[in-house]
């Protein structure tokens, strides 16, 4: 017997049309694995996306989804679970989509701590257009947009998850592929809002630019960069230089939006 | 390994080399741009090359 990813596939949908060696495959694998082992009900699970590669992602999968405009995933994402509370409603995204043009949905769902689960896929530059450098893209690196070195500082998706309230922020790499789904299926598990930022590569767009020859020197990359967080706490400064922290970063228990937004309801309508 | 079987799906394939780079035990290789199993008998199931597999292509059957 061998895992069974075709039940979740809409029929005639592979090959995707992603690179060789694209990152996104494999999260897409972690997702279909997390969401099988939480068994949730097809019918009653939405996949929602912006605009991008990674946002690609939904339309290959035999869910309820919604492939919505540049950047506004969490906003549409918002709407369907407000209308129903009861369904189960997953983000999936990249960097450009989620930090940039949508950087202001992506703060503000997690600010309010919605019910959902947001998977934000960081290939560190705009993959779909033609590598065009994102707010998450290393300062130095080179981007279509950057040939002498990006200027900019670099946005760390999972602090500013923290910051803005999210109450679930984990992140993995898509090297670490048994991970992903774990951690998925963790935050679909979590009242409130999860980010679950994965580590991803764009060997067509950001890896030849860069330092990183073949799909296999950007999955060395982020075989190297990883660093569990119980790890960490022994490492010194130095040996932490240039590393990034994956597992779980965040967790607490905070009320939920809709279940506070139900209380308003319930007033407006006249209930004590 | 008995009861193990890999199978590559030739048309979803992209030759990208991940699962061959990958295997702990060695067992793929490429053959121009498609993965190949070529020592089947040293595999320990650890399912790695398929979990890592960006294109569905390359499935571990174990009973
Ligand atoms: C309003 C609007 N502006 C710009 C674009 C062009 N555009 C399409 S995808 C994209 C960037 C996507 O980057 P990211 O979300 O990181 O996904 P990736 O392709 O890297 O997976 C941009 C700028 C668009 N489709 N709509
Ligand atoms: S351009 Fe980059 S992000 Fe888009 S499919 Fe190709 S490798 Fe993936
Ligand atoms: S299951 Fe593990 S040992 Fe067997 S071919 Fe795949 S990666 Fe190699
Ligand atoms: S990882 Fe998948 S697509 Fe890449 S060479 Fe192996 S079987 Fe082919
Ligand atoms: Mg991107």
């Amino acid at each position: 017997m061998a895992y069974d990813y075709e039940k979740y596939i809409r029929p005639g949908k592979l090959p995707h049309i992603w690179c060789p060696g694209c990152g996104h495959g494999i999260v897409m694998k972690g997702l279909i694995r997390a969401i099988d082992s939480c068994g949730l009900d097809k019918n009653n699970t939405a996949l929602v996306s912006g605009i991008g590669c990674a946002s690609r992602l939904p339309g290959y999968l035999d869910f309820c989804t919604l492939h919505t405009a540049h950047g506004r995933a969490a906003a549409f994402a918002t709407g369907v679970k407000m209308a129903k509370p009861e369904m189960n409603v997953i983000v999936m995204g990249g960097d450009g989509d989620g930090t940039a043009i949508g950087g202001n949905h992506f703060i503000h769902a997690c600010r309010r701590n919605i019910d959902m689960t947001y998977v934000i896929m960081n290939n560190l530059i705009y993959g779909m257009t033609g590598g065009q450098f994102s707010p998450c893209t290393p300062t130095g690196d080179k981007a279509s947009t950057t040939p002498y070195g990006n200027p900019d500082p670099t946005f760390d998706i999972s602090k500013l998850a923290i910051g803005a309230g999210a109450t679930f922020v984990a992140r993995t790499t898509a090297f670490h592929a048994t991970q992903i789904d774990k951690l998925i299926a963790e935050g679909i598990k979590h009242k409130g809002m999860a980010i679950i930022e994965v580590l991803d590569d764009c060997p067509t767009t950001y890896g030849r630019r860069n330092k990183f020859r073949s799909v296999i020197d950007m999955m060395k990359r982020l075989k190297d960069i990883a660093v569990p967080v119980a790890a960490a706490g022994k490492m010194t400064a130095e040996q932490l230089e240039g590393k990034v922290l994956t597992g779980v970063l965040y967790k607490e228990d905070k009320p939920e939006y809709c279940e506070q937004y139900a209380k308003v309801i319930a007033k407006a309508s006249g209930a004590k | 390994m008995s009861g193990t079987r890999i199978e590559v799906i030739e048309k979803y394939c992209k030759g990208c080399s991940i699962c061959v780079e990958f295997c702990p035990k060695n067992v793929l290789e490429m053959d121009g741009f498609l993965a190949k199993v070529v020592r089947l008998q040293d595999c320990i199931k650890c399912m790695q090359c398929e979990l890592r597999c960006p294109d569905f292509a390359i499935k571990v059957y174990v009973d």
